[in-house]
């Protein structure tokens, strides 16, 4: 009856049922403030320190020139970037946890209606037709949302509201997607365009700019919201359709919501950094490896546990070889191992 | 005694030819009511109209004399539960968990389970004794087991009319008696059961009443002494059975096995 006995304790406070993903908020908090330092330009944690007391002061009690230098490196060129890793991060995993428990299977990840295959199209599109950044992130976005909309659609027609048929009818829309990705890579110049293409597929940070992070940090953090706050109806259907109904819950309005802020966050990662992959699979097996299946605490677990992988994978993407190498290359390579250890160590809970 | 759920004239097809035609059956407090019916005669399928998941395409379910189509879901929730047969589920949650999806509407959208619903699933899981379980995987506990889970969470929904779909299947024959003395004991409490079942004998062991379902239509419905009979279960499965007496007025099923080899040993039986 041990085990049982420690149910009987008074009911954890938010703190302490939260206490991994408080904890490792904190090591986040670290690694960021760590990822200021390093850099092609070192910057030690002294001079970061005094440039933001000088910041705070309005310029004051630092040499103009180091001044200047540091607020192009840290505030232009480091930050924006830090930020977008973890949002990046954050929302593919929150978004892969949500989609994992709707479609109760644990080897969904985002891309799964194809909003990752309709924003690439998107964003290539854009590229050879326009060759405007502006015209390339807002046909990115507006290509994954109608690709996943294209995917709801073709579930519709088929007036059934089973999950089975929604997968079938993401699986038709990623198909459609990825061959007019490839049309488009066809009629691209060669010299120019195709390599650009090629290289914003492979995902990157290093294009993010201050002012896009700036304008999407608030839809990204309310979609995470989102998603947080819906967790406790996930676990309900992750029970199946009906039982959720018969325990109360509205399952088409729920599956909506989360489907609805799920590709929008999804979307805007490509917008800001391209095509990342594996984040949304592989960070939610791992967070559940460690804090377990509820999601009241694994969404938001999740989403700390992505923003601080893609935190340091980039750090290594940027630092590690003398030239940047994509992240997305970075990410793959270093999630790929883990997703299969984890998979190994957790396959006892698919029997 | 008034119903508490009421099906008049209900029938239901999920497009071309109907699966339930012209169904009326009620449900009245703490009876246990048990469905016999061959596969794919509609059982499952009632199951779910009567719960709300199913809309009936014409009649009316009413629950408490309120049609159910007027209600909301969670207010169908708070005062009827659905016990599905043991399922396993691709995350391992722990029983706690499972039974503490049976609070999630009586929470707002805001606010996470409170110390009431940790409470409420504490004493279901000891109402049917099955406490030293909660923290252990519901995909590691045996079937028995997930059965006691699913029943602990519609008790901790708070609602006392339970409609179980083939509860006993995939049971080892201890754990099958266990739940049905599980089941009497709960209806003897005041719950209200609807449970589907192929085994002729549990009807006969527990059930008040006995509803038989044929192609959609019901073909039978009373006293499991006048429903249960031997012409009555042939009719329904089209196998040969004897209905004896046992013990204390207790009657049982024995089908008569129509081996090829041995066909004059069982038409002897019949004339006997």
């Amino acid at each position: 009856m041990t085990a049982w006995d420690d149910s009987r304790r008074p009911a954890p406070s938010f703190v302490s049922r939260h206490r991994w993903a408080w904890g490792l908020s904190l090591v986040l908090a670290a690694a960021s403030a760590a990822s200021l330092m390093v850099g092609r330009y070192a910057v030690p944690p002294g001079d970061i320190l005094g440039f933001f007391m000088a910041l705070y002061a309005g310029g004051e009690g630092m040499d103009a020139s180091r001044f200047q230098e540091l607020h192009v490196l840290l505030l232009d060129v480091r930050l924006p970037r830090i930020v977008a890793a973890m949002l990046i991060g954050a929302a593919l995993a929150s978004s892969g946890t949500a989609f994992q428990a709707l479609f109760m299977n644990p080897l969904v990840s985002p891309g799964l209606l194809g909003v990752l295959a309709g924003a690439s199209f998107g964003a290539a599109l854009a590229m050879v037709f326009f060759d405007h950044w502006l015209a390339v992130q807002v046909s990115a976005f507006l290509f994954g949302l109608i690709a996943v909309g294209l995917a709801l659609g073709i579930a519709a027609l088929y007036r059934a509201n089973s999950l089975l048929i929604l997968v079938l009818g993401g699986i038709i829309s990623t198909g459609l997607f990825a061959s007019l990705l490839s049309l488009v890579k066809f009629v691209a110049d060669p010299y120019d365009q195709l390599p650009a293409i090629v290289m914003w597929l492979m995902g990157r940070l290093s294009n993010v700019d201050a002012r896009t992070v700036t304008v999407l940090v608030v839809p990204l953090l309310a979609g995470m919201f989102a998603l947080g706050l819906s967790a406790k109806y996930l676990n309900v259907l992750s029970m199946g359709d009906g039982e959720a109904t018969a325990l109360g819950v509205n399952v088409r309005r729920i599956r909506c919501v989360v489907i609805f802020w799920a590709t929008l966050i999804s979307a805007l990662t490509v917008v800001m950094a391209g095509r990342i992959e594996w984040i949304g699979l592989v960070i939610p097996h791992v967070a559940r490896f460690l804090v377990g299946p509820n999601n009241e605490i694994l969404v938001p677990f999740s989403a700390v546990l992505g923003a601080l992988f893609l935190l340091i994978v980039d750090n290594i993407a940027r630092n590690l070889f003398p030239v940047e190498v994509p992240v997305g290359v970075v990410t793959e390579l270093i999630g790929i191992p883990i997703f299969l250890f984890v998979l190994l160590k957790t396959r006892k809970e698919w029997a | 005694m008034t119903a508490v759920l009421d099906a008049r004239d209900v029938s239901f097809g999920y497009g071309g030819a109907p699966i339930l035609e012209g169904i009326s059956l009620s449900l009245k407090k703490a009876e246990v009511v048990t469905l016999l019916g061959p596969n794919g005669s509609g059982k499952s399928t009632l199951l779910k109209v009567l719960l709300g998941i199913h809309r009936c395409r014409s009649g009316e379910v009413r629950l408490d004399g309120r049609p159910l189509r007027a209600l909301a879901p969670v207010d169908i929730a708070k005062r009827m539960a659905y016990v599905p047969q043991s399922h396993s589920l691709s995350f391992a949650y722990s029983v706690f968990d499972v039974v503490l999806m049976g609070r999630v509407m009586h929470r707002s959208l805001w606010s996470s389970y409170s110390r009431e619903d940790r409470l409420h699933a504490e004493n279901a899981l000891e109402r049917l004794r099955i406490a030293h379980l909660a923290h252990r995987p519901y995909t590691e506990i045996s079937g028995g087991e997930r059965q006691l889970a699913l029943i602990a969470r519609a008790l901790a929904q708070g609602a006392d009319i339970l409609i179980m779909d083939e509860p006993v299947s995939g049971l080892d024959y201890g754990n099958q008696v266990r739940l049905l003395e599980q089941i009497a004991l709960l209806a003897s409490d005041g719950l209200t059961f609807l449970k589907t079942t192929h085994f002729p004998d549990h009807a006969l062991l527990i059930a008040d009443r006995v509803v038989l379902l044929k192609q959609g239509r019901i073909v039978g419905d009373g006293h499991p002494q006048q429903v249960v009979t031997q012409d009555n279960v042939r009719r329904l499965y089209e196998v040969a059975v004897d209905i004896v007496s046992i013990r204390d007025g207790y009657r049982c099923c024995v089908p008569r096995l129509n081996r090829s080899d041995n066909k004059r040993a069982g038409g002897r039986a019949v004339e006997r």
